[in-house]
């Protein structure tokens, strides 16, 4: 395994502060958190720089061509949103649909589903 | 055989065709854009002036003054908003002063009627936001302001329905005189063979003379830029007020328009291009220091848009108008600027006399119209009137613009009218959807679905303003795996 | 004629807030009028997440902010008239509309609460020179398109204005395989809020270019590129610096302006500052018996404040018609240092009485801690700390009534602590 040092950096967004958080990284691990003002910062950044995570929001299309608005349940690998949006243009959703309901399940194989976020007639 | 066709569908080129419909003649008109009204007709200043400007001599000053008149009947006629409501020259101090006398010696020796100077109290009587500054104004009430591509537009659309051929997309790549007489006219798509050419080709006027092999002379562009401002001010001022002219122009004005908006502007700058209708921050700086000249407190939080036109400036500095004396049969109009709009209709009775001397013959039709099917302008009609449009046919109950109150039925008619609109620009200048403070942000979607559903195209192919114009670049998803996707970081 | 007791403008959260609890209040006739063909507003485009957080708790999309409001408006009984547009007010409250199916609606109101929402401004209002070639559209037609239509506006694109709806435009027409070039922003720090130039904007590379502005579009027919160039202190673009950036969109997100066409019609008291109406904490304005709430009273940051607003609009709207008309005495509120506006403009004295007053300001600049002083002619009344004060995010206090009382005047001013800060993204 490498023992090379990095440097990220990342903004936080918990909070307006918009604090720009340094993390250093030795070998793949976390070894350094600063430039958070305070303890929520090194959380966000840890998660950020390990696994960032993203709700992801878009349409897909109805069979008679209207647009369904949809999102991932929960967030996704931010890595994967790409690909689940490859995925997801193939999709094609029968009418009536209902708010919530699962239109496409375990999305870029992440076992997250993605559910309409309107109903349609 | 053709008996005229006209190059160029300007206010010149479709008053002229107009004409010619009342005759037994076989007309055909070819305008390279989508529309008529696409170049200098489109954006200029909109004035019919009374005429006191030109030097005593010239054509301009001799067809102004007898254009000038003669609008009252074709706006009647057309139902084209006409407002005469009026010129102000004003001086701001006594050199200024001077040069009004000039003018209104000027104007009379034009033949121009009613001029009177007025005082500093009277003009700020008439006009309460003009400058306190000023000292004295010409005031000539018979200048009056219009909508040129309203009324361009109204000419073709009559002239059409009088049987002329108006031939869109249809640039003139070739003219040649014709051995056994008459002359071929070339576009991509046709070569008409024809008795008379009228050359009305704008800006382009010098290249379609040198291409037939008539006369040569050069059209230069001279760029003015405007700014036009949101109808909530546009009783800033009631009447056309200009500065005191410079021997290069007009200068800068201000100015109601006939829909209810007002604008500053232009100003006069020579060009390369004769496409170059770009705005740029020194103009917009220099017309505002212009108008503020006259009208200090200017709303400009509230301009709606910004544009430019080309006057199309002759080397001779007047119209160029007659019959060639190389090529028979063929006829320049050439280097109409200002005030060009005002002495259209003067123009068009020349051009006809001219085709006279040429042996045209003209036998009146017994079925000529001077009119064109009515237009419900929803917004200016009362309540029972808007109530008994909406019953006889739904669709003048939708609003698509709501800056302009302009309705689905209103944009259907002008998409199914002679000579209708195929894009949006035309549905604009015919309608006014997206005309007002939005700038269609809220109506330009929806105008484009009517504009599919009407014409029977694929929304993707709706365009601004013709081909190369198109509003749109794919469908959703599409781009999702050819495009040039990113991966996230 | 129709007669009604409640008519409200506007479908979108403003109005559907308004019209659920007026009729919680018990008012039994309300009418909703929308000039769209669903209720709902510009939530429906708005298929980001980033609402609800106050009001549910939750974070939902628009779509889904909107249909809970929708279904309980339907669930109470509320009227909505759609494909309406309203043409006329009158200050007596009488309403013209018309629609394809009934033809032209006349309704006199007992009372009228304006929801119109607002526009967007356009490049006209900015004054961008150039050419006018198709591909300029404002970041909210482009957002129409995309997500109600299923159009892409463009395939390259620049966008001007780092506000919320261009910054969540560039992820989405990025997610839809689009390439956007960079966000051009004048003023040296981002409009929007940091989750979304740290969502939208850093998770896909986009630029963002501060103190920047576009001098040149090109292209006569179809936008080929924009020229960009910095701005000095003054905002006045420095030409040296100018580059062609080559695109074939230009979005713009230049700010949003209340929709009051009929207000003003109306000759409702109009606040230039807000661009909304004048009024006062029951969200009266100048015209007894009509009130606003929403966009078109001023631009908000966060849907859920909308609906927060809204509901203070039905309450004045119920107390209206329990008690009618009233000649009220109002003291003015005023604006003051580093404020640009403070709402509402006015207190009605007698409503004072009935408790706490919520204020909405925006600061004229950020400021990473600053003071906020509420006054009278007294003297300072009350204060609060405040940390990373920004012109895109509301502030909101509460003033109860003891701290009021007997006072002729209340001003706010915000004073900035430890200097100037430069305070970018």
């Amino acid at each position: 395994m490498s023992t090379a040092i990095e440097e990220k950096t990342v903004t936080c967004i918990v909070c307006p502060s918009g604090c720009v958080v340094r993390v250093v990284l030795k070998g793949g691990k976390i070894a350094g958190i600063s430039g958070n003002m305070c303890r929520k910062g090194t959380d966000y950044a840890k998660t950020e720089v390990i696994n960032p995570m993203r709700i992801l929001t878009t349409t897909v299309r109805m069979e008679d061509n209207r647009l369904l608005p949809v999102k991932t349940e929960r967030p996704l690998p931010k890595a994967l949103i790409f690909d689940a949006m490859k995925e997801l243009s193939h999709v094609r959703v029968k009418a009536p649909v209902k708010i919530g309901q699962v239109v496409y399940p375990n999305v870029a194989d992440t076992g997250v589903n993605v559910v309409a976020t309107r109903s349609w007639k | 055989m053709i008996d005229v066709a006209i190059v160029g569908g300007g206010v010149v080129g479709c008053m002229i065709a107009r004409k010619l419909s009342r005759y037994q003649l076989k007309v055909v008109l070819v305008e390279k854009e989508d529309d008529v009204a696409s170049g200098t007709s489109k954006a200029n200043s909109a004035v019919i002036h009374a005429g006191y400007d030109a030097k005593p001599g010239t054509l301009k000053a001799k067809l102004n003054v007898q254009g000038n008149p003669l609008y009252d009947e074709i706006c009647r006629e057309l139902d084209v908003p006409f407002k005469r409501i009026g010129s102000l020259v004003v001086a701001l101090n006594e050199e200024e002063v001077n040069v009004l006398e000039e003018l209104m010696e000027r104007g009379k020796n034009n033949g121009v009627p009613n001029l009177e100077i007025i005082n500093r109290e009277k003009l700020l009587e008439m006009e309460p936001n003009i400058t306190s500054e000023s000292r004295a104004a010409l005031y000539a009430p018979t200048a009056g302001i219009i909508c040129p591509y309203e009324l361009t537009i109204a000419l073709a659309e009559n002239a059409c329905l009088n049987g002329v051929d108006i031939k869109l997309n249809s640039p003139v790549i070739g003219i040649r005189a014709e051995s056994g007489g008459g002359l071929s006219v070339e576009t991509p798509g046709e070569i008409i063979h024809t008795r008379y050419v009228i050359n009305a080709a704008g800006l382009f006027a010098d290249e379609i003379s040198r291409m037939a092999g008539a006369e040569d002379y050069s059209i230069t562009p001279r760029k003015g830029e405007y700014l036009i401002f949101d109808r909530r001010f546009g009783d800033i001022v009631n009447r056309v007020i200009f500065p005191s002219p410079t021997k290069i122009s007009k200068g800068i004005l201000v100015c109601p328009t006939v829909d209810g908006n007002f604008f500053i502007g232009p100003n006069s700058n020579d060009v390369r291009e004769k496409d170059d209708v770009s705005v740029t921050l020194q103009g917009i700086e220099e017309i505002v220091r212009g108008a503020r000249k006259l009208i200090p407190r200017l709303p400009l939080m509230h301009v709606i848009a910004s544009f430019a036109g080309l006057r199309a400036v002759s080397n001779t500095n007047d119209f160029v108008i007659g019959a060639s004396k190389k090529v028979r049969g063929f006829i320049n109009i050439g280097g109409i600027q200002s005030p060009g709009l005002s002495a259209a209709p003067a123009i068009t009775e020349m051009v006809v006399d001219i085709l006279k001397e040429e042996g045209l013959e003209l036998k009146e039709k017994s079925n000529y119209n001077p009119g064109r099917p009515q237009i419900n302008k929803f917004r200016l009609f009362n309540n029972e009137e808007k109530k008994e449009l909406i019953r006889r046919d739904p669709v003048y109950g939708r609003v698509v613009c709501r800056c302009e109150t302009v309705t689905e039925g209103e944009i259907i008619d002008a998409i199914r009218r002679p000579l209708g609109a195929r894009s949006l620009d035309a549905v604009k200048r015919r309608t006014r959807a997206g005309m007002g403070r939005c700038q269609g942000g809220f109506c330009s979607p929806r105008v484009m679905a009517i504009l599919a559903r009407e014409l029977g195209i694929d929304p993707l192919e709706v365009t601004k303003c013709g081909s190369g114009s198109e509003m749109l670049k794919g469908r959703t998803k599409e781009f999702i795996e050819t495009g040039g996707v990113k991966s996230a970081k | 004629m129709q007669n009604r007791e409640l008519v409200i403008i506007g479908g979108g959260p403003a109005g559907l807030s308004a019209a659920v609890e007026a009729r919680k209040l018990g008012i039994k006739d309300v009418l909703v009028i929308d000039r769209e063909s669903e209720p709902g507003g510009i939530l429906k485009q708005c298929i980001h997440t980033g609402f609800g957080l106050h009001i549910f708790n939750e974070e939902l999309t628009g779509p889904e902010y909107a249909e809970r409001f929708i279904e309980e408006a339907e669930r109470l009984g509320v009227e909505i008239m759609l494909d309406t547009m309203v043409l006329e007010l009158t200050a007596d409250r009488r309403l013209v509309a018309i629609n394809s199916r009934e033809g032209l609606v006349e309704i006199k109101a007992k009372t009228v609460i304006l929801a119109m929402g607002c526009r967007e401004r356009t490049r006209g209002a900015i004054n961008i020179p150039g050419f006018r070639p198709a591909g300029v559209f404002t970041a909210g037609t482009a957002q129409r398109f995309v997500n109600i239509e299923g159009y892409m506006p463009g395939r390259k694109i620049v966008i001007l204005g780092s506000g919320d709806i261009g910054l969540i435009m560039a992820r989405r027409l990025t997610l839809e395989g689009a390439e956007v070039q960079c966000v051009v922003e004048i003023m040296p720090y981002s409009n929007g809020l940091i989750r979304n130039v740290v969502q939208c904007l850093e998770d896909y590379d986009i630029p963002l270019l501060l103190k920047h502005t576009v001098v040149n579009i090109h292209g006569r027919k179809r936008v080929e590129g924009v020229t960009i160039a910095e701005v000095d202190d003054d905002m006045k673009p420095v030409m040296e610096t100018a580059r062609f950036v080559s695109c074939d969109t230009l979005l713009l997100s230049v700010g949003l302006i209340p929709e009051n066409e009929l207000s003003r019609m109306t000759n409702i008291e109009i606040d230039e500052v807000t661009g909304g109406p004048v009024v006062n904490q029951r969200l009266e304005t100048s015209l007894p018996g009509i009130f606003a709430c929403g966009n078109v009273l001023h631009v908000h940051d966060l849907v859920d404040y909308v609906t927060q607003e809204a509901v203070l609009a039905a309450r004045g709207a119920a107390l209206y018609l329990a008690s009618g008309s009233k000649k009220y005495e109002h003291i003015p509120v005023v604006t003051g240092d580093n404020l640009r506006y403070v709402l509402p403009q006015r207190i009605n004295v007698d409503a004072v009485l009935e408790g706490k007053v919520n204020f909405f300001m925006r600061s004229v600049r950020p400021m990473a801690k600053a003071e906020l002083f509420i006054e009278s002619e007294w003297g300072v009344i009350k204060s609060r700390t405040l940390r990373h004060v920004r012109p895109s995010e509301m502030i909101s206090i509460q003033v109860s009534r003891d701290e009021m009382i007997g006072s002729e005047i209340i001003k706010f001013r915000l004073q900035e602590e430890g200097g100037r800060v430069e305070h970018g993204n």
